[in-house]
């Protein structure tokens, strides 16, 4: 299973920084994210299964979306873009 | 001692004070978080607030306590798979049976709730209307951002959305009309002003002793409607500017109205540098500046559509207005005369008293 790493309200919904998720692709494993802790439902996926306009997912280091293929030992890290801060 | 619910690009604020000895911050919530919106419902003390997190997206939240925690609300989303998804929480409102409290959002839609804001769902029959692919949104969205109960008749429900007009149900939301006879888009050309929905309703207030009786705010325009939004006749005469955002009525005198006018169009702040808040007592016949104490010279403020509200009603009516300033002022005698209730709070998207 890939590890999932979460920051700032999303590791505190989670109950964790780190959570192993299975998924072929970010799209499937944000939805399984979600699947299996509720608390996060909408606050990373809108509700078309889009990734949230200022939220960035990085896999393994590298930006991805939503049909970037997720391997087994892969990390996703999702990060909040500097793009949605507002002075 | 009065309670102002203060939303603003960064943040709720708890004001607690009376007009004449001033007002303390007493909480701050969601720091650094645009809140939309925040009131509080006296029938169960909650505070509901909406909260538009640029990176997560907006959600509603629920407490008894400001300083304490809060709870998410359930349901406030729009179907999933859709090909849309909720942009922003405009208002919330209680509805007239127990537990109900109505919200309406961007875009251009109503939720409903009937267990005092915990759990919503989506008001369907607006939302699937046919007539939603016509439907434009103004310069702030597709924004439903009115919502009027008839007191005692809790399926009686007046909305008004930019810019989309007004939407009248008798049957507790089952099916909706339009209620926009009179309305006139002077941004349109002539021949379309008829036939347009895109009619931009900055705001819409019932007077609660005269149901019947209904004020709009308009991009152009102040109207009145004296049979329950179906028709309606402009009264903006002898207001230095028609336009603006937000409306407030004096629940004991249905003949009561203030509007607080922005320079037309594309300015939008308060004419000639002269903050006054406008008065009709007389179902707008004519109005009066009530500006005693507010900032008179070189003041370009703009005050945003939810940032005007009362408390009580008649010669104990207060009133509460913020700017995007960051400025907030409190009148405790119905305008004639004012103060300031909190000066460098960041911009104020809304004012609501409890």
């Amino acid at each position: 299973m890939a590890l999932v790493r979460l920051r700032g309200p999303l590791k505190a919904l989670a109950g964790g920084a780190e959570l192993p998720v299975e998924g072929a692709t970010v799209a499937e494993l944000l939805r399984a994210l979600e699947g299996a802790q509720p608390a996060l439902q909408g606050w990373i996926l809108d509700e078309r299964g889009r990734i949230r306009r200022h939220i960035n997912v990085f896999v393994n280091g590298e930006k991805g979306g939503e049909d970037t293929a997720i391997g087994s030992d892969d990390r996703v890290d999702v990060l909040p873009a500097i793009s949605g801060g507002a002075a | 001692m009065t309670e102002l619910l203060v939303g603003t690009k960064k943040g709720l604020f708890v004001l607690e004070g009376s007009p004449g000895d001033g007002f303390e911050v007493t909480a701050r919530a969601f720091a650094g978080e645009p809140v939309e919106y925040a009131m509080r419902d006296p029938r169960t003390n909650r505070i509901l607030a909406g909260v538009i997190s640029p990176f997560y997206g907006p959600k509603l939240f629920v407490t008894e306590d400001p300083n304490g925690e809060w709870e998410q609300a359930k349901g406030v989303a729009l179907p999933e798979g859709g090909d849309e998804a909720l942009e922003r929480i405009w208002v919330i409102v209680p509805g007239e049976a127990d537990g109900v409290l109505y919200a309406g959002g961007d875009p251009g839609v109503l939720f409903k709730t009937t267990d005092g804001g915990l759990t919503w769902e989506l008001v369907r029959s607006l939302f699937e209307h046919p007539t939603r692919p016509d439907w434009t949104p103004g310069g702030g969205g597709l924004c439903l951002h009115s919502i009027a109960p008839w007191p005692g008749e809790p399926d009686k429900l007046a909305l008004a959305l930019s810019a989309v007009g007004v939407w009248l149900t008798d049957d507790g939301g089952e099916t909706w009309r339009h209620g926009n006879k009179g309305l006139g888009a002077r941004y349109l050309p002539e021949e379309k002003q008829e036939e347009t929905l895109a009619l931009c309703v900055h705001d819409l207030q019932r007077a609660p002793k005269r149901p019947e009786r209904l004020f709009i705010q308009f991009h152009g325009g102040v109207y009145r409607s004296d049979d329950a939004g179906e028709t309606w006749t402009a009264v903006g005469e002898g207001l230095p500017s028609d336009f603006g955002f937000p409306l407030v009525v004096d629940p004991a005198d249905p003949d009561s109205a203030y509007v607080i006018p922005l320079k037309a169009d594309m300015d939008r702040v308060t004419p000639e540098g002269h903050v006054r808040v406008y008065e009709t007592r007389d179902a707008g016949e004519t109005w009066a500046p009530r500006g005693d104490g507010l900032p008179a010279e070189h003041a370009y403020l703009t005050v945003l559509r939810e940032a005007f509200d009362r408390r009580g009603e008649g010669e104990a009516l207060e009133l509460y207005f913020g700017a995007t300033s960051g400025d907030v002022f409190a009148s405790p005698d119905a305008g004639a005369t004012w103060s300031s209730a909190a000066t460098h709070l960041p911009p104020v998207y809304s004012v609501r008293t409890a």
